[in-house]
């Protein structure tokens, strides 16, 4: 391990206000504030000292950033003010970009699929968005999962909140073109400034 | 002088006295138990009208004795106040009609009626205190040691107008503040380390007209009192000086700790320093990069928090200054070179004060902050290996690092251990000549023993204070306001010992005490005990009484068996007269009587918030307010059990090391006499719980009462006392 | 009092026919009454809720929210963006905020919507519509409109976490807000007092992706409910609503549990109490009907 500055750098230079990390004074409130704490192998706040303490791999392979519900718990609370939630988004964005995070993490996998989803129409559509979410492990394991939630689906479709016709079709955008330009444009700055290819 | 005493007693029929009370019998009791000459109730004494009646009446009737039956003596201070009376001041309101339930008229009657009997038979036996007749009217202040502190008091002192005459024993003033580079801020912005400011104070110093230098001295010896030492300052050359003093400020700072004694933290290693050591190679480097000893370029550095500190092999307790000393340092480095690593490993990291914007500004600046225990500092290539716990991540870490800087700890300077003075290499500090040793009694850990948490400048030598980390373990920010104050404290004690008053806590008072040599056996108990070595012993080893150095507590009057020591206004026979004044019911009456010394520092202000927030206590309860505990003598106590009391029960300060006593050992040696009490008890017959102490403090308005309701029914269960009708 | 015209912001889960959609009809029928216009950003897009970050990153996410902002301010010039979803909201709110404070953002966030042929002047004030309720109308005059009581009904006042966090209704406690107790009073119901659960997240997004871990936190939100004698919870936000709601069942199936909990938003009970029918107030689009609501509804 090493404790020369490197990791903290690159995390300050690409991460989501990863200026802040520096900042924590280690005091574990938001650790203790966490909704899914118990299921963080390592707490933010451990995160921050492995970010200062080197540990590069360890961090940016860890299934730890994507347990945040983004409940913001931790930012309300915590003395020094860091944008927990926000670090832990951008390491999250940061490990996926550069393929380090856990293959099939289920939050990464619908967090893809999602602004895929997203970016097709502009809108999300929930229906499609549910759909491939599972069968994202395949079409065997999609069957059943859906099965597994076919009771809430009937459920929703009769209280008229799921509708089987968005499936050919449903909300989208007028100016589809512009929106995907733009997203386009943006993806495009980001890159450059982070030196990223597209993960 | 007292030619003849002409007594009066004065009752107020107001604040709601005159409805609970039965005032016309007790003003019977004040002219016929109470034997005043005058006797006059009013319904408003504290008025303009009532006060004028008491001044006239002393004036036309040559009054020298006054009873005021009315509030406690604590309220209204100002319009009671006749400077040529004695005075005794009997607590009808917050003693009686606050405190007394409903229901209960007779008893409270009782109670008031034997009230008014105490005041009279206290004020009777009292004297009207004359002040001080050996005071000494010096009025120049000695500052001993020249560094940050000590350079303060004396520009503080001087600059109100005292001449200040100041020792050093190094060759140039300044200390520890001269030899840094630069000081954790004082003043905002908190970001910075800021320029020690010790040069200017210097050349201040050197050209005041009021202060007079000493360097390269030492104190051969102090002698005298508050208003009256007398100091032989001797210059390492041989040449000696003799001075006479006011008040002493001792400034003597610290030594850092040895870090040879820390061996496993890397102390002795070439690339090893402790935090003087870093400071010297910051003044190398002139705000440039800093470079090693060796001359190499230095990119890495690590800081070893709590080198040595509270850790019970080497100095148990937290110097409260190093953590912000090495963020202030790790700033250096990255101030003049942002590349250097920087880590700065702590168990707890302790900012107090503005330190936590420091510490956010040094994280700003990429200082890394790592909690973890360092195990071992060992020689590794160019530099040092550090091994580890990290405390967060709960695994073996290892660094390296170019320097390591190891945080150590303050050891005061303080002198001789009069407790152990066979102690290592103790080199006095004032030599001074009183009985109970050379040096300044000290609390733990070598600081200075000063009333903590109320009076920290107070020591337990008066006249002599103590400021900067002699005291306590401090920053130069605390040591900067630390020596202003006992600049103040110096000066006010130097101002009370000229008139011949005590200094604090008792403030003014003009009694000291005085002892009749032909009854005193020289069994020495008051010289020991005096808590401010006020008493040595003359030729013929009997105790010479420095009145200047007197606190005016009566811890000898306490100490002494044969009862020889007293005080104008507070004797044996005060506090024994009231004892016996109170009219004891037989044992068959189920009225018991609970004598309560209370001490008036803290637990009598207690009792009187009691009343003022009505919570009630038994009215069995007789109330004497005493000076310290350390003032009780045994014979009250016997002597209650005697009459027939049924328990007696001390209230007083905390004593132990986070005593709370205002005269530090006092409530701690009534604590020791009353341990023997059991046996006298046996001897007598009685319980043990007949005689008891509890702890009070000021705040404590609500356990007081609920101690003595607690005691009345102890004292109810346990039966009326024996000892009745044989007294 | 005149009419209060605002650009509005539905966000995807409003939408017809999604998860949301009775919160819409709701909100509708509300504003009628209230008298407030709301004018759909036309041609809005997604905010990227709270799980766009982790493929979409940071200046995509600021670019899709600020052209929302570019297409309010040109087509509802003047008017407060408002959302009803809590994420919306925090999402645009936040996105807002970061534009104002960074410069080089701003520079950038515009350079990509050049691309669409759109720019952002940064003039718009995004707000959630709790707090055009309490702040442009307040609890008093909430109150007038009140022709049925919610008499006899206890609610337990779900806030949750994005109306809560980081930003908050303004006055409000983070750790304990009153905001939806008052309303609640303001209509005439109970609210609940010491609700626990209050501020409890309920798992978000990840009550997809992680059902397990978030049916727990449901499960306790529910069961709190319950303890203090609640008839229904109310919240502000769709996607605690559908969550809290639609797991129920399988809470009940895997833990033996009996939950049956009605979930509202605030807005339906708003537009009860202000008369309206259970149509109007969107009780048809519930998992769990919420029976004494629906009863109120139709009472004349
Ligand atoms: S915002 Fe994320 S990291 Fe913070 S407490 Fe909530 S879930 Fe945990
Ligand atoms: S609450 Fe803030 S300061 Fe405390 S450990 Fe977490 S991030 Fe660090
Ligand atoms: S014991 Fe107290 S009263 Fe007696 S000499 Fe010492 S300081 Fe004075």
């Amino acid at each position: 391990m090493s404790y020369r500055n490197d990791f903290l750098k690159e995390v300050e230079e690409n991460v989501e206000e990863g200026e802040w990390v520096k900042m924590c004074m280690q005091c574990g409130v938001c650790a203790g504030s966490c909704p899914f704490g118990p299921h963080w192998e390592h707490s933010p706040q451990k995160i921050f000292m492995m970010i200062r303490a080197g540990e590069r791999i360890q961090v940016l392979s860890s299934d730890s950033m994507w347990m945040c519900t983004s409940c913001y718990n931790c930012i309300v609370r915590c003395p020094r003010k860091l944008p927990i939630t926000h670090i832990m988004h951008g390491l999250a964005n940061y490990a996926h970009r550069l393929g380090l995070a856990p293959k099939g993490q289920p939050t990464r996998v619908f967090a893809k699929t999602f602004w895929d989803n997203l970016v097709k129409t502009g809108r999300v559509n929930e229906l499609k968005l549910t759909l491939s979410h599972y069968f994202r492990d395949g079409f065997i394991q999609g069957i059943r999962n859906a099965l597994a939630m076919k009771d809430i689906g009937l459920g929703m479709m009769k209280a008229r909140r799921i509708n089987p016709m968005e499936l050919f079709g449903g909300h989208g955008l007028q100016d589809l073109e512009g929106f995907h330009a733009i997203v386009a444009k943006a993806r495009e700055i980001e890159d450059r400034k982070k030196g990223l290819k597209n993960g | 002088m007292m030619s003849e005493m002409k007594t009066a007693a004065y009752l107020c029929s107001g604040c709601g006295l005159g409805d609970k009370l039965d005032m016309a019998s007790l003003s019977k009791v004040a002219q016929k138990a109470g034997k005043m000459a005058i006797v006059r109730e009013h319904p408003f004494l504290c008025s303009e009208e009532g006060v004028k009646l008491i001044h006239d009446e002393i004036e036309k009737e040559s009054v020298t004795h006054a009873v005021i039956a009315a509030c406690s003596r604590r309220s209204k201070t100002e319009a009671f106040s006749f400077p040529e009376t004695a005075l005794s001041r009997v607590n009808l309101r917050e003693g009686v009609i606050w405190v007394v339930a409903e229901g209960h008229e007779e008893i409270r009657q009782e109670m008031a009626e034997d009230y008014v009997r105490m005041g009279c038979a206290e004020v009777k036996k009292m004297k009207l205190p004359r002040g001080n007749p050996e005071s000494g009217k010096e009025k120049n202040i000695l500052v001993v040691g020249g560094g940050l502190s000590g350079l303060t008091s004396a520009l503080e002192a001087a600059e109100t107008g005292y001449k200040v005459v100041l020792v050093e024993k190094e060759t140039r003033l300044g200390g520890w503040a001269s030899k840094i580079w630069k000081r954790v801020p004082f003043s905002s912005p908190y970001n910075d380390p800021q320029n020690t400011g010790i040069l200017e104070l210097i050349s201040k110093v050197s050209a005041h007209k009021n202060i007079e230098i000493h360097v390269n001295s030492a104190i051969l010896e102090t002698s005298g009192a508050p208003g009256k030492f007398v100091v032989r300052i001797g210059k390492a050359e041989g040449t000696e000086t003799e001075v006479k003093i006011g008040a002493i400020i001792q400034a003597t700072g610290f030594s850092s700790y040895d870090i040879s004694k820390l061996p496993e933290l890397g102390g002795g290693l070439p690339h090893v320093v402790d935090q003087a050591g870093l400071e010297q190679l910051a003044i190398k480097a002139e705000g440039k990069p800093i470079a090693r000893e060796d001359g190499k370029p230095i990119r890495s550095v690590a800081f070893v928090q709590c080198a040595g500190q509270r850790d019970e092999s080497h100095l148990p307790y937290c110097s409260g200054h190093c953590c912000a000393t090495s963020i202030k340092q790790a700033m250096y480095f990255k101030d003049a070179h942002p590349e250097v690593d920087t880590v700065i490993i702590y168990t707890d990291l302790r900012t107090p004060g503005m330190g936590e914007d420091f510490y956010r500004s040094a994280q700003e600046k990429g200082v890394i902050f790592t909690k973890g225990k360092v195990s071992s500092v060992e020689n590794a290539g160019e530099g040092c290996r550090l091994k580890f716990r990290d405390l967060i991540l709960d695994e073996e870490s290892t660094i390296e690092a170019d320097l390591v800087v190891l945080a150590t700890g303050q050891v005061p300077n303080s002198g001789v251990n009069i407790e152990l003075p066979e102690e290592r290499n103790q080199v006095s500090v004032l030599n001074l000549s009183y009985r109970q040793g050379k040096d300044m009694p000290q609390l733990k850990y070598g600081f200075m023993d000063s009333h903590f948490i109320c009076f920290p400048y107070e020591t337990r030598r008066t006249g002599i204070y103590a400021a900067g980390p002699v005291r306590r373990p401090m920053d130069m920010l605390q040591a900067t306001e630390d020596a202003t104050g006992a600049a103040l404290k110096a000066i006010q004690a130097v101002e009370n010992a000229s008139l011949g008053r005590a200094a604090h806590p008792r403030s003014g008072d003009l009694s000291f005490p005085t002892v009749r040599l032909e009854g005193c056996t020289q069994c020495k108990r008051c010289t020991v005990e005096c808590p401010f070595g006020a008493i040595d012993e003359d030729e013929k080893r009997f105790p010479l009484f420095n009145e200047s150095r007197c606190r005016r507590c009566g811890t000898c009057m306490g100490a002494c068996p044969v009862r020889v020591i007293s005080f104008e206004n507070y004797s044996i026979d005060t506090v024994g007269s009231q004892i016996k004044a109170v009219d004891m019911p037989d044992e068959f009456s189920e009225k018991p009587r609970i004598l309560i010394l209370a001490c008036e520092n803290d637990a009598y202000p207690a009792l009187d918030m009691a009343g003022m927030k009505n919570r009630c206590y038994s009215a069995f309860a007789r109330i004497i307010p005493v000076r310290c505990l350390g003032s009780v003598n045994t014979i009250w106590i016997t002597d209650a059990l005697n009459s027939g009391y049924d328990g007696v029960m001390m209230m007083g300060c905390k004593h132990g090391d986070n005593y709370q006593c205002h005269f530090v050992k006092g409530s701690e040696l009534a604590n020791y006499r009353m341990g023997k009490m059991d046996d006298t008890l046996k001897q007598l017959g009685l319980e043990t719980e007949r005689v008891t102490t509890v702890e009070v403090a000021i705040t404590d308005h609500e356990k007081v009462a609920a101690f003595i309701n607690d005691y009345a029914e102890t004292i109810r269960i346990i039966g009326m006392s024996p000892m009745k009708g044989f007294g | 009092m005149a009419k209060k015209s605002y650009a509005f912001y539905p966000g995807c889960s409003s939408q017809l026919k999604a998860s949301a959609s009775n919160y819409l009809v709701s909100v509708n029928s509300m504003c009628r009454i209230l008298d407030v216009q709301l004018t759909q950003i036309p041609d809005w897009n997604c905010c990227g809720a709270s799980i766009a970050y982790a493929e979409g990153g940071e200046l995509p996410r600021h670019a899709i929210n600020a052209r929302n902002f570019a297409l309010a301010e040109k087509h509802l010039p003047g008017q407060d963006i408002v959302a009803t979803c809590a994420a919306c909201w925090l999402g645009a709110r936040e996105s807002k905020e970061r534009l104002d404070v960074s410069s080089a953002l701003m520079r950038e966030t515009n350079e990509a919507l050049a691309a669409g042929g759109l720019h952002y002047k940064a003039e718009v004030n995004i707000r959630h519509m709790v707090e055009v309720l309490i702040e442009d109308f307040g609890y008093e005059e909430l109150k007038k409109p009140v022709v049925k009581p919610l008499e006899n009904m206890k609610f337990a006042g779900y806030v949750g976490c994005q109306t809560n966090r980081p930003f908050g209704i303004d006055g409000e406690s983070f750790e304990n807000p009153k905001y939806l107790d008052k309303m609640v009073e303001t209509l005439g119901g109970e609210p609940i007092g010491q609700y626990d659960q209050k501020v409890t997240c309920c798992g978000g997004a990840l009550a997809f992706s992680e059902p397990e871990k978030s049916q727990k936190q449901i499960r306790e939100i529910v069961e709190s409910a319950y303890d203090h004698g609640a008839d229904m919870i109310v919240t502000p936000c769709p996607l605690c609503q559908a969550n809290v709601e639609i797991y129920q069942s399988e809470i009940n199936k895997k833990q033996g549990t009996k939950f049956s909990m009605p979930v509202l938003y605030y807005s339906q009970l708003m537009t009860v109490a202000y008369g309206g029918s259970a149509k109007d107030a969107g009780l048809d689009g519930h998992v769990i009907p919420p029976r004494k609501l629906i009863d109120a509804a139709s009472k004349k």
